[in-house]
């Protein structure tokens, strides 16, 4: 691939299927997760609401949507999976969905066979039953994943998210890919104390832990990277709906707000800036359906979609929800405004699969613009 | 007609065109009049003014039917103002004879048409305009005309422009003008080039003085002339909606080959910000293509008005960089005399060239914060700001 020819038209319109499950999952989240519940949950000891999980899984049927029928699945694409986490982004439920709904039912994927474990671990994640992640740092971009497939079941693995959640660990070691049930003897899940509140991190202990292995290191390195692909050109879609959140709360805010006997989103310094924003929000809508779109086609130009994504994106939910913050005043520092659960998981988010350097280096390496 | 009009029928009268007028032996000034007459100049135009009363998605079957004969176009980049502004706005307000006097020469390309609207002191505020216009008080009518204009493309080239000028300056200010058609050759009309920092001029100033109009060229009632020109500036909006801009189509495309191709030239700092605009371009580009999707399904949204914004921006950034990687050829520059072009000409110029001329790109067609506030009010529906000149009559606004 050259940096001039484009191997796939892509479509960076919403369907009207599209919409249909962006309504459903929308009023689900109005429902189960509004900023109120979001910040009681996090304080408990219970993160995740597992009445919304079962609601959003196997009710709505998204756990499943990138899974073919035959394998159990709802058998539609990324495109359909990224509308879902724009809502999730919006809300900042805690959800495993991008764990184990994109990044570990992607890995397995691309390991299922007619008779082997992996198809079975598929079908329960399909279907909202079991949670998988994978046993990576957050950080890990989807260009390190062949270096990821080191040691062995005898170590600790930190920084990994949503393990808390998981049923099932899937573990790339220096032989392979191993399946790990939490449950098991040897496992530990030991809760860290995360920046991104709605996203627990924990540090997974493994020691003469048994798993079923899945792939051996060659086929492993290629599950991984695809994995961590999804991840992080989905990721942006999070960003974009993190982003929007920020951008719609502060315009209305600012509308309401008066100071200087004014609203003080009539002060031009104010309005440029949330315009700004504005620009900055529909231009991460068209990258991040772009990776979305290049993902569900399976173009060659998908690895080149994400990384765009993902650079640009990252900036621009950080930035949201730094704007957020500043134009809320005071009341945006305090905790009972949800301002500051947007604006720790946009940060997290920018590190999250990759930070937008580490894809700026990807672009770089795919499009040619060597460094010197 | 126009309820039964499809693509066949246009495309069945656009090879009638060819039949009748053959474009390898018909002159081209004849074959356009003769396309005019045909209705297929602006398919959407009524019928005897170059149209069909056609939907005007209709007209790219037209246009790619003729190209693929090999008829001439009517070389729309060099009359863009007559098209894009002049056009629709006679069409919208003028009478029955202006339409028959102007919209077949325009079209044609044989006149072409500039637009005498920005003042010295009237620039995005356009409406505090001060060139005046006063009825002549010897029975005839007429009006006549004192001002300057500024920022004018094409004036020196140009037969007829549109004007507006204030009629009244008793009321506030949006109310006293008065919209004109203005014979670019008549006495008192006399047009400067304006050197800009490029060197080139590309624009011009105009003086207008003791100009005289007769009423028949007046477009619009008398002191409606604000509403006639928002036709006008709506129709200069950037329209995005047409070709598929390739990755790297812009101006980010040249500097990426210049960075390919010269390795000498390459250090960590330039990279990390070639890299960064290089991801802004193809956002952009993607936020291009995504609007023009819209509009494809028929769904357009307010992304158009922020398309500018972005892509005066990275004009700027991508074309600053430009210069600096290219270090000791980029403290050259390649000919500073007075030259008078008829097209801006991004890629056929150097680097400093492209630098400097992109610093037009963020005040051209409304200044970046202007438009800023255009999106924050109707696009985000934040309130306006307090303003004072609203129903203060011009004349006691401080300028």
């Amino acid at each position: 691939m050259t940096a001039q020819t484009e191997a796939h038209a892509p479509d960076l319109l919403y369907s009207e299927a599209e919409e249909d499950l962006r309504s459903a999952v929308r009023s689900l989240l109005a429902d189960r997760a509004d900023a109120p519940k979001v910040l009681a949950s996090i304080e408990s000891d219970t993160p995740y609401d597992q009445r919304l999980w079962d609601s959003l899984a196997s009710g709505i049927g998204a756990a499943g949507l990138l899974v073919p029928e035959k394998l159990g699945g709802q058998g539609a694409s990324h495109r359909e999976a990224a509308v879902v986490i724009e809502e999730l982004g919006r809300s900042v439920a805690p959800a495993p969905y991008l764990t184990s709904s994109v990044v570990a039912t992607e890995v397995l994927l691309a390991l299922v066979t007619d008779d082997g474990p992996a198809g079975e671990l598929l079908a329960g994640l399909a279907a909202g039953r079991k949670v998988a992640v994978l046993a990576l740092p957050f950080a890990t971009a989807p260009a390190d994943s062949a270096r990821a497939l080191t040691g062995t079941l005898d170590r600790t693995v930190t920084g990994v998210a949503d393990a808390v959640a998981a049923d099932v660990l899937l573990v790339p070691t220096g032989e392979g890919l191993y399946a790990v049930e939490t449950g098991g003897d040897g496992v530990g899940v030991q809760p860290l104390v995360a920046l991104d509140l709605t996203r627990p991190l924990a540090a997974v202990t493994l020691s003469g832990a048994t798993g079923t292995r899945l792939a051996e290191a060659g086929p492993a390195a290629a599950a991984v990277t695809r994995g961590l692909l999804a991840g992080a050109g989905l990721l942006a879609s999070e960003q974009l709906g993190v982003a929007e959140w920020c951008l719609t709360e502060t315009v209305r805010y600012t509308r309401e707000r008066h100071q200087f006997n004014r609203p003080v989103g009539s002060f031009q310094s104010l309005k440029h800036r949330m315009a700004q924003l504005w620009l900055e929000v529909v231009s991460a809508r068209a990258a991040a359906r772009n990776a979305a779109d290049a993902l569900a086609a399976g173009s060659p130009d998908a690895p080149l979609a994400v990384a765009v994504a993902q650079a640009y994106c990252s900036t621009v939910a950080v930035h949201a929800a730094e704007e957020c913050v500043q134009l809320h005043g005071g009341i945006g520092m305090t905790w009972e405004h949800p301002a500051h659960l947007y604006l720790k998981r946009a940060k997290a988010d920018s590190i999250a699969y990759g930070s937008a350097g580490r894809h700026r280096d990807a672009v770089a390496e795919l499009v040619e613009l060597e460094a010197p | 007609m126009s309820a039964t009009i499809d693509a066949q029928q246009v495309r069945r009268l656009a090879r009638e065109l060819l039949a009748a007028h053959p474009p390898a032996t018909t002159g081209r000034t004849a074959f356009l009049e003769a396309r005019f007459d045909a209705g297929l100049a602006w398919v959407h135009y009524p019928v005897g003014l170059g149209g069909l009363d056609a939907p005007r998605s209709l007209q790219p079957v037209v246009d790619a039917e003729l190209a693929a004969a090999g008829a001439p176009d009517n070389d729309p980049r060099r009359i863009g103002i007559g098209l894009g502004m002049a056009a629709p706005t006679i069409l919208g307000f003028g009478t029955d004879e202006q339409k028959k006097r102007f919209l077949r020469p325009l079209w044609v390309g044989e006149e072409v048409w500039c637009q005498l609207f920005s003042e010295p002191g009237a620039g995005s505020d356009l409406a505090a305009l001060a060139t005046r216009a006063v009825r002549d008080e010897d029975g005839s009518g007429d009006w006549v005309v004192d001002g300057q204009k500024v920022w004018t493309s094409s004036a020196h080239v140009a037969r007829w422009a549109i004007l507006i000028a204030r009629t009244d300056p008793d009321v506030p200010k949006h109310r006293g003008i008065s919209y004109f058609i203005c014979d670019m050759t008549d006495p008192g009309v006399e047009v400067r080039p304006l050197r800009q920092i490029t060197g080139e001029a590309e624009f011009n100033e105009v003086f207008l003085t003791g100009v005289r109009i007769p009423d028949s060229r007046r477009l619009g009632p008398v002191g409606d002339g604000w509403k006639v020109a928002q036709t006008t500036l709506m129709n200069e909006r950037v329209s995005i909606g047409g070709a598929r801009i390739p990755r790297e189509g812009g101006m980010i495309g040249t500097v990426a080959k210049t960075w390919r191709e010269q390795p000498a030239l390459r250090t960590h700092d330039l990279h990390r910000r070639l890299l960064t605009l290089w991801v802004e371009a193809e956002v952009a580009r993607l936020t291009g293509e995504r609007l023009r999707q819209q509009l494809v399904a028929g769904q357009p949204g307010p992304e158009g008005s922020g398309m500018k914004l972005a892509f005066a921006r990275l004009n700027q950034e991508i074309s600053g960089l430009e210069v600096e990687l290219l270090g000791d050829e980029g403290l050259l520059y390649s000919d500073w005399t007075l030259r008078r072009p008829e097209l801006v000409d991004f890629t056929g110029r150097d680097a400093g060239y492209r630098y400097l001329r992109s610093k037009g790109n963020s005040i051209e067609g409304g200044t970046s914060e202007v438009l800023l506030n255009i999106v924050a009010e109707r696009v985000l529906g934040l309130p306006v700001e307090p303003r004072n000149d609203k129903d203060a009559a011009w004349k006691d606004l401080a300028r």
